[in-house]
């Protein structure tokens, strides 16, 4: 029936495919220069821009001009009969269709270019293959040995990452879904203070929980199980998905809990059986949300599980990887790009729950 | 579990000794059951996989089985306090776990931030005082109030707009994958990727994209992240909306697809144009979610950090509250200050909780 | 409804594995570290590789009757010694590779955890009640605080006097005592690491072709750096971008320049707080930085481009061919941001140069002091074990590091800059440890970094920037 009502929508109108198709561009150029990033070698990087690997016009040396290695630079600079000034050879200077830029200005060489169509087109696995394998160092040992050890890879990691992310993405989506379905259509004692401090926690950074938390966890012998971050990561993002879930289920129309009650069903089975699914385009969302949190968080993880390789998770292994030179670019890029790999891999998963569930249209006004 | 042992004290007449019996058992066992797996996950040397999929499975059906024991327990319940307990078994966890790991640290900060730095004198309201004197905190507390309403508005207006071309567009999925995208990128990398945006560097070759385009322009090459003071706010605030509309994005999108399509076609029949369609009944329609949406990024910018941190580091002029909270707490190791600041965003967030208060007092009436 | 939730499930679960199988055969081993010996550039004759790693260890001067002997003589077997600090990468690894040996001799497991946001996090740590039974403090000032708190086990307890001295220089033992709960100082840590920072960096070959000499004096540096100018090229490469900790190499270069125009008593009022970052020495000590920093002839892509260079890829202008810079002030760690397999003899570094002859040439240090929160026995015999250059062997031999301890081998250093350094600090006229690393945080880690950065990007003027550095002190 949905499906027949959709049908005369009017779709892609030229103007609407024009707008939204800019923005599409906009919001894809960051990403696009990740991926190209991340397959160029580590000099090219920091070299030119990623952008060059697209064909354009640019400037290439056609021959070299040697000057006389005592030409003063403070006065004007004779090159092939014309003079110029130091600055505007600095800059590079065009004449005709070519351009005259110092190419090694101490040993007063100029270079001689033309404008050529190009592109940089240096592509390489190399940081990929360091980023899953793990990288290469030299240290020299105490008998005078040079060894290589293999840092670990991100095969581990990435394990310990799915054991921490999706019960901490279950959990509080199952607690806070209880607790909102409770909150929009039973009557209690404390509904409303209980509320209000579930949306004043919403704004409590959880840097503050951190020591107290910590505290606890050491007394209890919580520290460093994955039962103690599910705990954490659960409590961190319930007032977020409490909020949530409790707008989606308070939406939901009256009409429908009455039948059900008079039909004799319990709230266990409301909720099970009529709240979940109905639910669903926000519980997908929200799971999507919550599994992005975790899988990206670092702070929790590290105070609550440590940075150890055999606990270590994904985002750990990626800052690591940086090191202690800040300037790992090219790691950084392939990186970030494997990072996201499930995450959107969860995402396009869910995507076709987006869309409203079965009684989709009804809305409680 | 408390709420259920108390009333049966109360109502023990017409408690059978079976189901007090259960109502204690229950809830033991389940503590009994779920110590033992804990303990033999902690003491396990299982291969990483395997522990993680084990981990994983009783994670989920371990909260599962908690709630449906608990919920089967007060089932038998006669049928007076059945209606009395089963909200409490249903908020109960959620309520719990809140109150131990983030309201009572809460609290505790509330309690720190009338102390001085080492928590060893009390000095009343003065670190509020120092606050909002201190010129650096101040240069917080105005980029903060940019990053709320920039970004808020930002997100929220791109978000609906995305969200009502693409329902209209002939590449929907393609383009919501492609706004969605950004969010599923971490922090760390949204600063390379950003990074190559604005990175600025002595001589000719940039590799920074907003630095490349200007220059063809013939402009000089900016710091945009540093130089610019105080524009580089702004610049960090592009970050977050690329990041986040597609949060909105996707909430909008399911809300407007939710919107009765005869609504819509009465509309038109009616001859009102697709802009008057939008503002006269739809955005009425989804002001809830509009209301819930914006809650979630106002508190999320009122808590913004990460971007920040990894950008400038809280330099060049771009301090927000929460990186000045985190340095004073964890690097200056001023409990004093750290924990006022966190107090600040929690004053900040009021007339926010008020207006979603007022909702759930319209909304939730039964 | 339900089905369809499985079925989709199950995508994501394939999605998942199939990521998971791309994953484990791209790394080929699953996380483990594994070592492959190359040997190709190794030195060492077979006699030397057949040494075990006890015999090594027994070389060290090891005190009778201490934790250290019984713990090489087997006592603590299959004991566990936790480490947090904030090395990561390659840093890591060599750290690794030095204890190896002392793992094996002992039986005693030294579990290592590195992160990058250590600063933050050790404050966690240790007031939730999980400290690590030993921490790497690269800044003391940051150590001060648990000092204070009572949290640190003061080594003097078990470490006899004598001993320590043997170890270590008098300065690095007076530099370890700190106040402790009531007030009285005690030896808060051994000091593990350290760094010169007192270092002007130059690419020997090219610095040779043009014919530049080596300045003794500031006037000589300041002479080639304008010779340098007349040259086309600016003469220093400055970056003072680290993220958060933005600003931290203006300090050090003004500390360099403190120690240089007055006092070491000045320096040390200055860094405990009585010398005012408004008083003119101060000021003066500025200005002479500014000299250099603020003539965009001078410094390699002008003013606005220090805020901006990472003080990591500050270094790379030097070693271009040909060199875009030519001096860069920095301390010995820096070799390891040189490009890849430059050779040693490419580069060199002189001392940065005396400005006034009353003062010398004084060498700026800065180090790595290692405290201990759990007091157990094997804990005890790691922290003596760390008071030897044993404990450093394969990070020297490595390079990128300066052992602060005595008794080094001459031949244990990478090449000859780095046993230079070594003799720099044993011989300079004056010692001071790393000011902005000693003053509280909010000082040393705070107003002292924004304030130079805000200086520098010309946010605020001299003045302005002084008393918002100074404003850090008062509580």
């Amino acid at each position: 029936m949905r499906k027949k009502a959709k049908a005369p929508r009017r779709k892609g109108h030229w103007l609407v495919n024009l707008i939204l198709g800019i923005i599409c561009v906009v919001w894809f150029i960051p990403t696009l220069g990740l991926l190209i990033s991340s397959v160029r070698p580590a000099a090219d990087i920091l070299q030119t821009g990623w952008w060059t690997v697209i064909p354009h016009r640019q400037w290439e040396s056609v021959s070299q001009i040697k000057l006389d290695r005592e030409t003063d630079l403070r006065k004007p600079i004779q090159v092939n009969g014309q003079t110029f000034q130091d600055d505007q050879l600095k800059a590079g200077v065009e004449v005709g269709d070519q351009r005259l830029i110092w190419e090694n200005r101490r040993s007063r060489t100029v270079d001689v270019q033309e404008k050529k169509w190009g592109s940089s087109t240096n592509f390489t696995l190399q940081n990929y293959e360091t980023v899953l394998g793990g990288k290469e160092y030299k240290i020299t040992q105490p008998d005078g040995t040079v060894q290589t050890e293999q840092g670990s890879g991100m095969g581990r990691s990435f394990w310990n990452t799915i054991a921490v992310v999706v019960p901490s993405t279950v959990i509080p989506i199952f607690i806070a879904s209880f607790a909102a379905y409770a909150f929009a259509w039973l009557k209690f004692k404390g509904r409303k203070a209980f509320f209000i401090v579930v949306i004043a926690l919403l704004v409590v950074p959880l840097q503050v929980a951190l020591i107290p938390i910590l505290r606890d966890y050491t007394a209890l012998g919580l520290n460093g199980t994955y039962f103690g971050i599910w705990m954490a990561h659960t409590a961190f993002g319930l007032p977020l998905i409490t909020y949530f879930m409790y707008n989606s289920i308070s939406q939901l129309p009256k009409d429908l809990f009455e039948s059900a009650f008079m039909d004799g069903a319990s709230n266990f089975t409301i909720f099970s059986k009529l709240i979940l699914p109905l639910s669903v385009p926000a519980l997908a969302s929200i799971c999507i949300f919550q599994f992005l949190w975790v899988w990206n968080d670092y702070l929790v993880s590290l105070i609550f599980l440590g940075s150890q390789p055999e606990v270590q998770v994904l985002s750990m292994s990626i800052a690591n990887l940086v090191g202690s030179r800040g300037s790992d670019w090219h790691l950084l890029t392939a990186a970030a790009f494997v990072s996201m790999l499930t995450p959107l891999a969860v995402f396009f998963a869910l995507q076709k729950y987006f869309v409203r569930g079965l009684l989709g249209g009804s809305v409680k006004g | 579990m408390d709420a259920g042992n108390e009333i049966n004290v109360r109502g023990k007449q017409r408690f059978t000794p079976r189901l007090i019996l259960l109502s204690i058992l229950v809830p033991l066992l389940n503590l009994g059951v779920h110590t033992l797996i804990f303990l033999f996950f902690r003491d396990s040397g299982l291969p990483p996989m395997f522990n993680a999929l084990l981990a994983v499975i009783w994670g989920i059906f371990g909260i599962y089985s908690i709630y449906f024991s608990l919920n089967w327990v007060v089932e038998q319940y006669p049928d007076k306090w059945k209606e009395r307990v089963t909200p409490y078994v249903f908020v109960g966890p959620a309520v719990l776990l809140l109150g131990w790991l983030l309201f009572l640290p809460t609290l505790r900060t509330l309690y720190l931030s009338f102390f001085n730095a080492d928590s060893t004198k009390f000095v009343g309201l003065a670190n509020f005082g120092a606050v909002f004197t201190d010129r650096l905190l101040l240069t917080a507390l105005r980029n903060n109030l940019m990053w709320v309403v920039i970004g808020t508005l930002a997100c929220v207006i791109l978000g609906l707009l995305v969200a009502v071309l693409a329902d209209r567009s002939s590449f929907e999925r393609l383009a919501k994958a492609i706004v969605f995208m950004p969010m599923a990128i971490s922090f760390v990398a949204a600063g390379v990727i950003w990074k190559f945006i604005y990175y600025y560097q002595p001589g000719d070759e940039q590799i920074g994209l907003l630095n490349a385009i200007i220059i063809q322009f013939g402009f000089q090459p900016q710091g945009w992240l540093s130089m610019v003071q105080p524009w580089n706010n702004l610049f960090l605030i592009v970050i977050l909306v690329w990041m986040q509309t597609g949060f909105a994005m996707v909430i909008f999108s399911a809300a407007i697809k939710g919107i009765p399509e005869d609504m819509l076609e009465a509309a038109r029949m009616d001859g009102a144009g697709e802009i008057r369609i939008f503002f006269k009944i739809m955005l009425p329609v989804i002001s809830g979610t509009v209301l819930a949406v914006t809650t979630t990024i106002i508190v999320f910018t009122l808590k913004i950090f990460d971007v920040v941190m990894i950008m400038t580091g809280g330099q060049y002029g771009t301090e927000v509250v929460a990186t000045e909270f985190y340095r004073q707490l964890f690097m200056y190791q001023n409990a004093g200050y750290g924990s006022t600041l966190a107090i600040v965003l929690l004053i900040a967030v009021i007339p926010v909780i008020i207006l979603n208060v007022r909702q759930l007092q319209k909304g939730g009436n039964l | 409804m339900k089905r369809k939730w499985k079925k989709n499930g199950s995508m994501t679960l394939m999605m998942v594995l199939l990521f998971s199988v791309v994953m484990s055969a791209c790394s080929g081993n699953t996380g483990t570290t594994n070592s492959s010996q190359t040997g190709t550039e190794g030195t060492g004759n077979p006699a030397a590789t057949t040494t075990s790693g006890a015999d090594l260890i027994k070389t060290a001067k090891v005190p009778a009757g201490s934790e250290l002997e019984k713990a090489l003589n087997g006592e603590y077997k299959g004991k566990k010694v936790t480490m947090y600090g904030p090395f990561v990468d390659a840093d890591e690894q060599k750290f690794n590779a030095s204890i190896k040996a002392f793992e094996e001799a002992t039986g005693i497991d030294i579990a290592y955890e590195g992160s990058k946001e250590f600063e933050a996090t050790i404050n966690v740590r240790v007031n939730g009640g999980n400290a690590p039974d030993i921490a790497d403090f690269p800044q003391p000032g940051l150590l001060e605080g648990f000092v204070k708190s009572g949290k640190v086990i003061d080594v003097a307890s078990f470490m006899p006097d004598d001993y320590m001295k043997q170890q270590y220089q008098q300065s690095w033992l007076d530099m370890a005592k700190m106040a402790g709960p009531d007030n009285k100082d005690i030896t808060a840590g051994v000091w593990a690491r350290s760094s010169v920072k007192s270092l002007v960096w130059y690419n020997k070959a090219a610095f040779e072709e043009a014919g530049y000499t080596v300045p003794k004096t500031w006037d000589e540096m300041m002479k080639l750096t304008d010779q340098i100018a007349a040259d086309g090229d600016p003469a220093w490469s400055v970056g003072i971008e680290s993220g958060a900790a933005t600003g931290w190499p203006a300090t050090d270069w003004l500390e360099d320049i403190m120690l240089r125009t007055t006092t070491p008593e000045n320096y040390d009022k200055w860094v405990s707080g009585e010398l005012p970052f408004t008083d003119p020495i101060v000021k003066n000590a500025v200005t002479k930085m500014s000299d250099i920093w603020f003539n965009e002839d001078y410094v390699y892509g002008g003013r606005s481009s220090i805020v901006t260079t990472n003080f990591g890829d500050a270094v790379k202008p030097l070693f271009t061919d040909p060199p875009k810079a030519w001096l860069h002030r920095q301390a010995g760690f820096i070799v390891s941001f040189f490009p890849e397999g430059l050779p040693a003899d490419q580069y060199d570094w002189f001392p940065f140069p005396s400005i006034d002859e009353k003062y010398g040439t004084p060498a700026l240090i800065s180090g790595d002091i290692y405290a201990m929160f759990n007091d157990r026995p094997e804990v005890r015999a790691v922290m003596e074990f760390f008071t030897t250059a044993e404990s450093l062997q394969s990070w020297v031999k490595s390079g990128g590091v300066t052992p602060p301890m005595n008794g080094t081998p001459d031949d244990w250093f990478a090449n000859d800059q780095e046993r230079r350094m070594s003799e720099f600090v044993q011989t300079a006229d004056t010692i001071r440890f790393d000011g902005s690393d000693l003053m509280p945080g909010s000082v040393g880690a705070g107003t002292f970094w924004k304030g130079m950065t805000d200086y520098v990007s010309g946010t605020a003027n001299l003045d302005e920037a002084m008393q918002e550095i100074q404003s850090g002190w008062k509580k």
